[in-house]
This record gives structure tokens, sequence and C-alpha cells, in this order.
């Protein structure tokens, strides 16, 4: 049993993430706050899953609850089959996220914050470890004259895609965004969704990502789940979530905003 | 069934067919988290040893086919084992020519880490201008910012920041009480019995009274205290004013048209310049009270008469000169502290090194400060004849 923290994670069929009868309550000083209330969600591997809401409905709270950063207050998740705890074992090699502001260690340069998770292994060799860092940090569409800035001498757009290229570099099944887009200009967004796109097809990773921008959300999603009224209340295709009748997706989707993000997508996919 | 599986999946290099000299069949799970077990690493490295490299003559024939999963690291391993470079015969599935076209694609040469010849170091060394020169620009910058400050305030006093002085006064005055008399306590105690050996041997048991009181208030409460608040409310002021660089307040603050000076660092020097002198009194009081229980037990000196004879061994004016040195030494250690917080660059490493810095520099400054203090008014406060 001892060693079954190294065994391949061959999980079937089973969905990469399955939450349900998640609680969480949050004890303030003006009384309990309920945050989560009987929640459930399926990830099925290959998808890349948005979840929306608004403020305060706790969709970050969520993916730290996936990552295993908090404990629901009952409940259960389960990732790749196993509880999140069990997961921190293999650590990088299962889960990959990339904090909204990158997280990138300040003390590191690019190419020692990428190799990170790798050297920590502290088995394979120096050279092996550079090269993946090095073949990393170009897939994310930096060049390799990168490699010795530190974190502090980079713009927003570059922090993110290293912090990215740090969160793939032991190859997880699933990958865990948090406003992959937020501070980032429309160009650079889109070359953004542009990679995460390529990566995804590329990689067959499973992607969960929370997100404010309509773009990137009815742009890379493959299903979008809403949270609202403490629960996910739908959860599937664009077309399907915009159908539903909610006062919340009335006004997110088919506000002002939503409307031009909308046209713009069917516009997109009569060309395509 | 489980143990055959897991067998199936470690990663290794064997011969395909198993024949002497078929290509080489790498086999099982060649993942970043497969290498990630010791146990399969150390194999893996042993079978790796044994499939020799093109180059040093061995097959130079490979099938990828039984991998059962290949990702970028196992990729990575199998071009750098290569030589980077493709083998001369090779099977493999379009998936696994994909991984690998984008390793051999990427694989660059890694770039060199900058270093800087030795004509560049030295220019921008003297670029920085000499050390002292630029010391004394930055003490006076800082003096005279507080200097305006003050006249500032004295000008419009009701516009001045009370709220927050009265909170520091609160942080770094009252909550410093109890380890001060703490420590204070104790050095009174050891004083006390190291004096009383020596005293005892000439005789002069009621000069403890003399030793203690003059020692204590004049020179090692205030040394005392101030080097406590420089390590307690120093490295506070660098670490707050530091992370409010970091976080882009003090930006947000110039934006509104608030100035650092008169928003930030005047009250913390104000708070430390009135605390100080209160804090290096309570020092001392602390220390006296416990050499005066130190001398009961060791001496016989009864509290009443220490007491007693404690104004006549000590002039007033060391109180005095202790008051103003303590309000120098706060004055000093705030304007360290906070010199030390703006200089803080957005990284986690700058921040450390400018708490350190703020902490050693104002603890050196204090006895600095104190010896000069010592030469100056070396025939102040000394009662006549003893």
């Amino acid at each position: 049993m001892h060693s079954s923290a190294w065994q391949p994670l061959d999980h079937g069929d089973a969905p990469v993430v399955e939450i349900h009868g998640l609680w969480t309550v949050f004890a303030g000083d003006s009384g309990e706050q309920v945050v989560h209330r009987d929640l459930a969600l399926r990830i099925e591997r290959g998808e890349i899953l948005s979840l929306v809401g608004g403020s305060g409905t706790g969709k970050t709270v969520l993916l730290r609850q996936i990552l295993g950063l908090e404990h629901p207050t009952r409940g259960e998740v389960r990732v790749l089959g196993v509880p999140p705890a069990a997961l921190s074992a293999k650590g990088a090699a299962v889960v990959g996220m990339l904090f909204q502001h990158g997280a990138l260690f300040s003390a590191f340069n690019v190419l020692d914050n990428i190799a990170f998770p790798l050297r920590e292994l502290k088995r394979l060799p120096e050279d092996l470890v550079r090269d993946a860092a090095l073949v990393k940090l170009q897939m994310v569409g930096l060049g390799p004259e990168h490699a010795h800035k530190m974190p502090a001498d980079l713009s927003g757009g570059m922090v993110k895609r290293v912090a990215l290229a740090r969160a793939l570099i032991m190859d997880p099944p699933l990958l865990l965004l948090d406003e992959p887009t937020a501070g980032l200009d429309p160009a650079a967004s889109d070359s953004f969704c542009e990679l995460l796109r390529g990566l995804h097809r590329e990689l067959g990773l499973t992607v969960v990502m929370v997100t404010h921008d309509l773009d990137t959300l009815l742009d890379l999603s493959t299903r979008i789940a809403v949270l609202a009224d403490q629960k996910v209340i739908v959860a599937g295709p664009a077309e399907e979530v915009i159908r539903f009748d909610h006062p919340f997706i009335h006004d997110y989707f088919l506000g002002s905003r939503g409307r031009r993000a909308l046209l713009a997508l069917d516009e997109h996919r009569r060309r395509s | 069934m489980l143990t055959d599986r897991r067998d199936d999946a470690s990663p290794r290099v064997e011969r395909a067919q198993a024949q002497e000299h078929g290509p080489w069949a790498p086999r099982g799970r060649w993942t970043a988290l497969a290498f990630s077990s010791p146990r399969q690493w150390a194999a893996l490295e042993k079978s790796l040893d044994e499939a020799v490299s093109p180059q040093a003559g061995g097959s130079t024939a490979w099938d990828l086919r039984g991998i059962e999963a290949l990702d970028h690291i196992g990729a990575q391993l199998l071009w750098n084992h290569w030589g980077r470079a493709w083998p001369a015969q090779i099977e493999l599935t379009p998936s696994q020519k994909a991984v690998l076209d984008q390793v051999a694609s990427y694989s660059a040469a890694p770039p060199e880490a900058p270093q800087a010849s030795f004509a560049e170091e030295m220019r921008r060394h003297f670029a920085k201008g000499p050390v002292l020169l630029r010391l004394a620009r930055e003490v006076l910058t800082l003096v005279g910012q507080l200097t305006f400050d003050l006249v500032k305030l004295a000008r419009a006093p009701h516009r001045g920041p009370w709220r927050d002085l009265s909170g520091h006064l609160y942080q770094m005055g009252t909550t410093a009480l109890p380890i001060t008399a703490l420590v204070g306590l104790l050095i009174g105690v050891v004083l006390a019995y190291l004096t009383s050996n020596q005293l005892r041997n000439y005789g002069a048991e009621a000069f403890i009274v003399n030793i203690l009181g003059l020692s204590l208030i004049r020179e090692l409460g205030p040394v005392l205290a101030a080097v406590l608040v420089a390590g307690r409310s120093g490295s506070a002021i660098t670490a707050q004013i530091g992370v409010m660089r970091v976080t882009e307040e003090l930006d947000a603050m110039r934006v509104m048209g608030i100035p650092h000076g008169f928003r930030l660092v005047m009250p913390r020097v104000l708070a430390l310049a009135i605390a100080m002198p209160l804090i290096s009194m309570w020092t001392s009081i602390a220390a006296l009270a416990g050499g005066m229980l130190a001398a009961d037990s060791t001496l016989d000196i009864s509290p009443v008469f220490f007491i007693q004879q404690l104004p006549r061994a000590v002039p007033f004016s060391n109180i005095v000169l202790a008051v103003a040195k303590s309000a120098v030494f706060g004055i000093l250690i705030a304007l360290i502290a906070c010199h030390h917080g703006m200089r803080v660059e957005p990284n986690t490493e700058s921040l450390g090194r400018g708490t350190t810095a703020s902490v050693v520099t104002s603890i050196t400054m204090v006895i600095l400060v104190d010896a000069l203090f010592a030469v100056l008014f070396r025939g102040i406060g000394f009662s006549i004849g003893g």
C-alpha cells in the first residue's frame, strides 16, 4: 500500500473532478455565511470548464478546494478518484495551477522558476531538468533569451506565461486557471487563449478556469458552470447555459457586453 | 494482477522481441510522474545505461511503439539519451512523433547566464558615485524632508496625522512595556550581583547605589531600551513600508497627492521620539528595581536605604541627559527604518534584506551616538565628591 502514491494515474473513465454534497460555511463576526449549499459538479476528462458567478459566490474557494488548499465544511471533493489531500504527494505531476498573479518565486529567475517542481524531485539529471524547462518556456511562446530574467523584470503577460510553463512542467492531466486573462491587453489575451487551446489539444489536458472575461469564456470553454444561489445552477455548453432562465444569467450574458461577445462568437463560428 | 500491472507500467528499455541485435524498445509509462518514484527512476537509469547511445556504437534502431505514455519529460530524456539527434531507424506512433518533434525543435542550447565584464562592473560601481557622498545626500534628504514636514505640522496642527500618531504610540510604546521591563529587571539583578562581589572586598557596599544608579539611568537603560525598540519597531516599520511599496500602496498615496514624508515618516518619527524616552525611563526603573532586590539579598542594603540614597548619588541632570538621548535614539531608529522601507524593491528578497539592514544600522547608530553623548557630556551629571 505504501507505494500507492507512485502508481500510474489510471482512473479509467472516472471524472477528473467530482464534487457532491459540498457545503462551505465561513464563520465571521456577523454570524455564519454559507458560500456553497449542497453543491455538485462533475468535470470529465478533456473538458475546458469555466466557472462563472457573481463576486463572492465562491468560485476561487471552489478552485482552492479542488487543489486541497481549503477543506469544505461538509461533502466530498474527489480529484482523479482520490481526495485532493492524497494528491499532494504527487503535487505538480497531477495538478497544475495558474494563480491569478502568477505567484512566481521572486528570488529565482525564469528558468529556475519553471524547473522548480522537477528539481525538487532531486533525482533527474540537471541537464534534463534544464532542457525540459527550456522546452516549456518555448511552448508558452517565450524565447530562450528570457530564461535568465527575474520575475520583477517581466511584464504582466510574460509573468502569466512563465507561471503557465511552471504549472505545465510535469505535464499534469489537470490544469486549474484563476482569471488567466485578467490584466492582459486584448492582443495578449487572444494569444494566451490561442496558447491554451493549443496546449489543450496537444497535451490532452483537462482545464478548469475561473474567469470574468466573456470573450475568453465563450472562446475557450467546452462547458460553462454557473455558480449562483450557493450552488451550480446549470452546467453545459454556452448555448444551453444562455437559454437557462435565471436573473444572473440574464444579466451576465444578455447584457450589452454579453450580446457583443456572443455576436462576435457567432460570426467567428460562421466564418470558420 | 495489480503487481503485474505496476511492473508493466514502470519505464524501462528492452530489446524488441528479446532478440540479441533487435531494436531498443522502451516500454511502460515515460512520464514525469513515473520518474518521480525513486525505485522506478533507478531501474530506468540502469536500463538506459545498457541501451548504449548510437554514438557509442550501440544499436541505432529504436521502436517506441511499446511505450504506454510519453510526456515531454520522457521525450526529453530519450532525446538527450540519443545525443540530441534522431536515431538512424525509428518506429513510433504519430502522437509520439508530435511530442518528440516539439522537444527536438525547442531543445535549444541553454543561453549563457549574463556575466558582466570587469570593466562593466567597475563602470557600474563608479556610476553610483562615492559611497560617502551618496550616503550624505540621502541623510540630508531624509532630515530635510522631516524638517519641512515638522514646519508644515507646526503651521497647521489641526491637519496633522494625529490618529496615526496615537496608533503608532500604542504600537511602539505601550506594547513594548512588558518585554522592556523583563529585560531591564534581569539586567539589574545580574549587574547588582556582579558588582556586589567586588564591592564587598573593599567594604564599600553602600556604593552599589551610586554604581547601579549612574550606570543604569545614564547608560544601560536608554541603550537597552533603544536596542529592543530597534529590533521590535524598527523592523516592523521597514516591513510595513516595504510591503506598501511592493503592493503599490506608496504609489497610490503619491497619486492622491498625499506626501509620504508627512503621512508615513513623520508620525512614526514623532511617535518614537515621544515613546522612546518613556520606555527608556521605564526600563531604568525596572532595572533599578531588580538591582535593589539583588542588593537587599546579597549586601543587606535595605530598599529604604537604596531609595533614600539614590537622589544623592544620581543628580537630576542625568535623567535629563537620558531623556534627551532616548529621544534622539527614537528619531534615529524611526528615520533609518523608514529610509530602508522606502528603498525596498518589489521582491521578497529585497524585503528581507531591507529589514535586516534597518535593524543592524539602527543598533549600530544607537551605540555610536551613545558614545558621542558620553564624550560630549562627560563633565555633566556626576555628584561632586561621590
